[in-house]
């Protein structure tokens, strides 16, 4: 059963936001907010999940594949552009805001909160507008080239 | 400092970064929350289940915590749903855009030691820094 792997992922990931106390919109504001009483905490959780995910993911560069999966699905971009500069820069802002980044967020869904509801609704619109956007610049795009392969 | 909690943080840090590395070694992706949700979000068939099995884990935690009394406080938000609504539109379309967010980028791009991920990560550190010193000091003095 493949499919429990990914679900204790979650389960563990969700049990080291809780514990770290990274779930709270508070605490992250705590450590966003280095001009009132800064709370480093959230620097900590980073360096530590990431003495274990450097080793980590050496390992894993050294396996030929995953345990259930036929293939690494590894991000192909490496470039430093504009879209991730951008996107970035806003995401950092809304994080900023509220506190919430997609992790704490959907995790908090077990609260019920009205609030966080509203929130991840908010996120899931933001993502499918982006990818609407995407998807139309990519059709203009696409119909210019071949309105200039017919003009040719 | 009051509120620095180093002891708990470095128990949940080493836990998320097992998770990711558990999720690559076991599944072979990315444990980046806003790729995971966003692949959730079109109408095209494939690649769902184990997207649907990491975000369920992730809000199963807080109700088996709260099974054996470590239940989850209420998450404080701003009063003003305006306020809400566009931090999660600027959340979702930016993580879009910049391909990831806290998770794919600061934990498992850096993780990886990707010169995108450790830029997008400093360029979110930057802006959210300056939003709270606007937000809380500058507008409320």
């Amino acid at each position: 059963m493949w499919i429990i792997a990914p679900l204790l992922c979650g389960l563990i990931f969700g049990a080291g936001l809780l514990i770290s106390g990274m779930v709270q919109p508070t605490k992250v504001l705590g450590f966003l907010d280095i001009f009132g009483a800064w709370d480093p905490s959230l620097a900590v959780v980073m360096a530590a999940a990431l003495a274990v995910s450097i080793p980590g993911f050496l390992l894993a560069d050294r396996s030929a594949r995953p345990w259930f999966a036929g293939q690494y699905f590894r991000p192909g971009k490496s470039g430093i552009d504009l879209p991730l500069v951008a996107g970035a820069g806003l995401f950092g802002i809304g994080w900023g805001l509220v506190g919430l980044c997609p992790g704490p967020a959907l995790e908090s869904l077990a609260t019920l909160s009205p609030g966080i509801i509203v929130f991840v609704a908010a996120m899931a619109v933001g993502m499918i507008a982006h990818d609407a956007w995407q998807q139309s610049r990519l059709t203009a795009q696409r119909d210019r080239l071949l309105a200039s392969a017919t003009d040719g | 400092m009051a509120n620095f909690t180093p002891v708990s943080a470095a128990i949940g840090g080493v836990l998320i970064g097992l998770s990711a590395v558990l999720l690559m070694l076991s599944t072979g992706r990315i444990a980046g929350i806003s790729g995971i949700f966003s692949g959730l979000l079109n109408l095209r068939g494939e690649d769902k289940g184990w997207r649907v099995a990491f975000i369920a884990g992730l809000i199963l935690a807080p109700i088996l915590a709260g099974m054996i009394g470590y239940g989850m406080a209420q998450p404080k938000l701003p009063s003003s749903w305006a306020v809400i609504v566009a931090a999660g539109l600027l959340v979702g379309f930016g993580t879009r855009l910049g391909g990831g967010c806290t998770s794919g980028h600061g934990i498992c791009g850096i993780g990886r030691l990707s010169p995108r991920s450790i830029v997008a990560t400093i360029v979110f550190m930057v802006t959210a820094v300056v939003t709270v010193a606007i937000t809380h000091h500058a507008l409320e003095g």
